[in-house]
């Protein structure tokens, strides 16, 4: 038996995770970025997989920090697909979905980038503040909440 | 026509009534709300709770205004579809949100040039006016700000090294 280590040459994999609402809208916004990429999707509504298509999609339950069981659950599927796909980088507009997959992607070694959202125009949002400490990358989309250190600002989606 | 949205998760009965009731006022019958979880029903103006996501793409583009809750999504796809929006912010204390951030959300978009802002019922009928009349289009910041955005997330990309795999 024995142990090679192979490089994946080629295109990069790219994971792009969003809750609903806003946060779809705002990482359809991004996809250009993506472009090259084998990526896969993460969300909350079996209609955004046309939006996407022929890229893999994968559908998670809605859930929060008020809905503790289906977060569970979200959870559990988003390591599922993170150690099934093994990407290269996880890219998320959030939010409690985008913090459990830098979580999980952190085990693989996989880069991994938070977008908070624009409409957290005052402060960075919960989940945000969660994962600013395990994320690689973490944007706000405001300049005056970029702190110089963790926390950066490199443009925004309107 | 006025597309009217209150976001598919919680209910706005206070903004289905000012409208419904603007409608009766100004005689407007071309108006379409989406619904939601609200109770109200409306009875001056056309209503379905839920539209499936082509059927909503199709009715923003077919709409001369938007109407809607103060949400990030609702004021990204007028600004992507070049509609003029009126947005009102939920408030916590009518249990239309759980906290006042739609407040916030206000302030930072109402210097949008296709952004106006009813804060109350009294104030819907003039807002939709000034939407009605006014011109919009992406200013060149805007896109700028994307642009730039796009780049650093590509190039973020391109530095992360491919995942290694190991065979036995």
């Amino acid at each position: 038996m024995s142990n090679e280590i192979q490089r994946n040459a080629g295109p990069r994999k790219v994971l792009a995770v969003a809750s609903g609402g806003g946060h779809w809208v705002q990482l359809m916004r991004l996809r250009h970025a993506f472009e090259g990429c084998e990526c896969t999707y993460i969300s909350v509504n079996a209609e955004y997989a046309g939006e996407v298509s022929p890229a893999a999609f994968h559908l998670v339950p809605e859930a929060n920090r008020e809905t503790k069981l289906k977060l569970i659950y979200a959870a559990l599927k988003i390591l599922a697909v993170v150690l099934w796909q093994r990407p290269d980088v996880v890219v998320s507009t959030g939010a409690a979905h985008g913090y459990l997959a830098i979580r999980f992607a952190k085990l693989i070694g996989a880069k991994t980038m938070f977008i908070d959202s624009i409409a957290n125009a005052e402060q960075l949002s919960l989940s945000g503040q969660l994962a600013v400490a395990h994320a690689d990358m973490m944007l706000t989309q405001w300049p005056e909440l970029s702190d110089g250190d963790g926390i950066q600002y490199r443009g925004s989606i309107l | 026509m006025i597309f009217v949205t209150v976001g598919t998760q919680l209910p706005f009965d206070r903004l289905v009534r000012s409208v419904d009731e603007w409608a009766a006022e100004a005689g407007e019958t071309n108006v379409f709300a989406q619904t939601g979880a609200s109770q109200y029903t409306p009875s001056h103006i056309s209503s379905m709770k839920f539209l499936g996501v082509k059927e909503f793409d199709r009715k923003v583009s077919q709409a001369d205004l938007l109407v809607s809750h103060a949400g990030m999504g609702s004021i990204i796809t007028a600004m992507e579809m070049s509609k003029p929006i009126v947005v009102m912010p939920r408030l916590a204390r009518f249990d239309e949100h759980r906290n006042d951030h739609q407040l916030a959300t206000v302030n930072r978009f109402r210097k949008l040039s296709n952004v106006f802002v009813a804060e109350s019922e009294e104030e819907l009928g003039r807002a939709i006016d000034e939407a009605l009349a006014a011109n919009v289009s992406e200013s060149q910041e805007n896109h700028d700000a994307r642009e730039a955005l796009i780049s650093s997330i590509s190039r973020f990309i391109d530095s992360a090294g491919p995942q290694m795999s190991f065979s036995a």
